[in-house]
């Protein structure tokens, strides 16, 4: 079959960035992520409600381009109701392959969501130990 | 719809479609030729030259050369200028907010032994004339200065910048791509030794670009070849494209000034209603500024996102200097030069008007952005 060039985004990173899914920030988090920043253009949070190690709410706030939005949201459609080992795996590449590709410039400065996600996991991870602690 | 990106391209003016369209039918001769179909080419090329050198007001129509695009001519102008006539000096100037098409032949001068100063500016994107006044000296020979600049729309005092790249230098060359045909330009009273314009600015298509040449202002070709274009410039003549950028310039000449008016009521208009809107900024001189620009600058929200949401939601077409678009994931250089940070420069967007735009286009427009910025500003993380 031949390859069709991809101009632009895809149908699916458009749907995304037009409807965002799970815009905010959830309330008393039990864990919060951020990555990126404003000077590069892309500033992303994450954050995670975590009940039996299961990922219950999930929410995301982007500061950034359609395909830094359009990330921010599948990777909150991925993980929501993932286990914290299920959701760790999910990785950048993931994220563009569900979108059903990036333009190849967008794949490392906007791609960020699932390391935004991946702190989420480490912030309550270590909120976790420390709890633990005392 | 509403088109609002003029700067980066413009629809053909029917009026020149049909006065050129005979010159891709049945005139298609090559004007180096002899026989009768080759001599229509070869009026069809003068008859051009003599429109365009009337609309920036040139000594004589062999002052013009033509060329592909603008980035060709500034080519020819700096490269052609500086190599040509490097017995003057091997010092070139330009400032920090010309177009890429401008600093990247200085850059390549200076792999050639140029050395290379760049002028700063104002925050409104003005050149800092006594800093010009330092920079220009003896052996400086071409100072490089936009006549606007098409991401902010501030237009620079060129008559002033001329009296002192000449007290001091020697050629001022001006790259009026985004003035030409906008604004009255005058090569001679405003002291211009070579000019860029284009055709698309004015309505005709691409494959057309000019380079005014003052009489005794001497070039090397940057394009060596079958010597058409005085030797300055060879390849075979697009007769299409050149008659019709001269209708073009033609038209121009003629309707600028009611088109101007018109526009600057447009213009004003729009940027008072979008300065209304919270955390929203003006780039640019406020007024002296291109009749048909309006840009301005969003905070906390990113230029890209503004641009996709616009075109796909409301169909309204902008530009943006956001690191987002381009190539090089960097800022516009022009927004860095006028003091703005990255990230203030990210939500930047630029509107530019034109023909097809009237006062109806405001409130469809206003009402885009807000719904627009607000939608963004609900989801940014800043």
């Amino acid at each position: 079959m031949e390859e069709k060039p991809q101009i632009g985004y895809s149908k699916k990173v458009m749907d995304h960035f037009l409807n965002p899914r799970n815009v905010g920030e959830v309330e008393d988090a039990d864990g919060i992520g951020i990555v990126g920043n404003p000077v590069c253009g892309d500033l992303m949070q994450v954050s995670i409600r975590v009940e039996d190690e299961i990922i219950t709410e999930i929410k995301f706030k982007t500061f950034g381009c359609g395909s830094a939005i359009a990330t921010a949201s599948m990777v909150t459609e991925l993980a929501e109701g993932k286990s914290l080992d299920e959701a760790l795996e999910i990785t950048r590449q993931d994220v563009a392959d569900e979108l059903e590709g990036l333009p190849p410039i967008k794949m490392h400065c906007s791609n960020l969501a699932a390391d935004a996600l991946h702190k989420a996991i480490e912030d309550y991870r270590q909120k976790q130990a420390k709890t633990a602690e005392t | 719809m509403v088109y609002l990106d003029h700067a980066s391209s413009r629809p053909v003016d029917p009026r020149v479609l049909a006065f050129a369209g005979r010159y891709l039918r049945e005139d298609f001769g090559n004007p180096s030729t002899l026989y009768s179909r080759g001599l229509t080419a070869r009026t069809a090329l003068e008859e051009a030259r003599v429109k365009v050198a009337r609309l920036i007001g040139a000594e004589t129509p062999s002052c013009i050369v033509f060329t592909a695009t603008a980035t060709e001519a500034n080519n020819l102008a700096l490269v052609g200028g500086a190599l040509r006539n490097r017995k003057m000096g091997t010092h070139v100037v330009t400032s920090a907010i010309d177009h890429i098409s401008v600093i990247n032949p200085m850059k390549q001068l200076q792999k050639q032994g140029f050395e290379l100063s760049i002028v700063p500016v104002n925050s409104y994107g003005i050149i800092d004339l006594d800093a010009l006044g330092r920079i220009v000296r003896a052996d400086t020979v071409l100072s490089s200065i936009n006549y606007a600049n098409d991401e902010i729309g501030t237009i620079e005092p060129i008559h002033e910048i001329s009296e002192i790249v000449h007290e001091n230098g020697n050629y001022l060359h001006v790259n009026a791509t985004a003035a030409a045909g906008t604004i009255p330009i005058d090569v001679q009273a405003e002291g211009i030794d070579l000019l860029t314009l284009s055709s698309n600015e004015l309505y005709g298509p691409r494959g057309a670009a000019a380079l005014y040449i003052k009489k005794g202002v001497r070039l090397q070709p940057v394009l060596p070849g079958g010597g058409q274009e005085r030797g300055l410039r060879s390849g075979t003549e697009n007769i299409f494209a050149v008659a019709a950028f001269g209708e073009a310039a033609h038209l121009a000449a003629e309707e600028m000034h009611h088109e101007s008016r018109r526009l600057t009521t447009v213009r004003d208009a729009l940027i008072g209603e979008i300065l209304a809107i919270e955390d929203a900024y003006l780039t640019g001189h406020p007024a002296q500024r291109l009749p048909n620009h309006a840009s301005f600058r969003f905070g906390r929200i990113e230029g890209e996102s503004i641009l996709l949401n616009l075109d796909t939601v409301h169909d309204i077409q902008v530009a943006t200097g956001s690191a987002c678009t381009s190539q090089t994931l960097e800022p516009s250089h022009v927004l860095l030069a006028i003091g703005l940070k990255h990230e203030e420069a990210h939500g930047s967007v630029v509107m530019t008007l034109g023909r097809s735009n009237t006062d109806a286009d405001i409130p469809v427009v206003v009402d885009a952005m807000e719904k627009t910025v607000q939608r963004l500003r609900a989801i940014t993380a800043l």
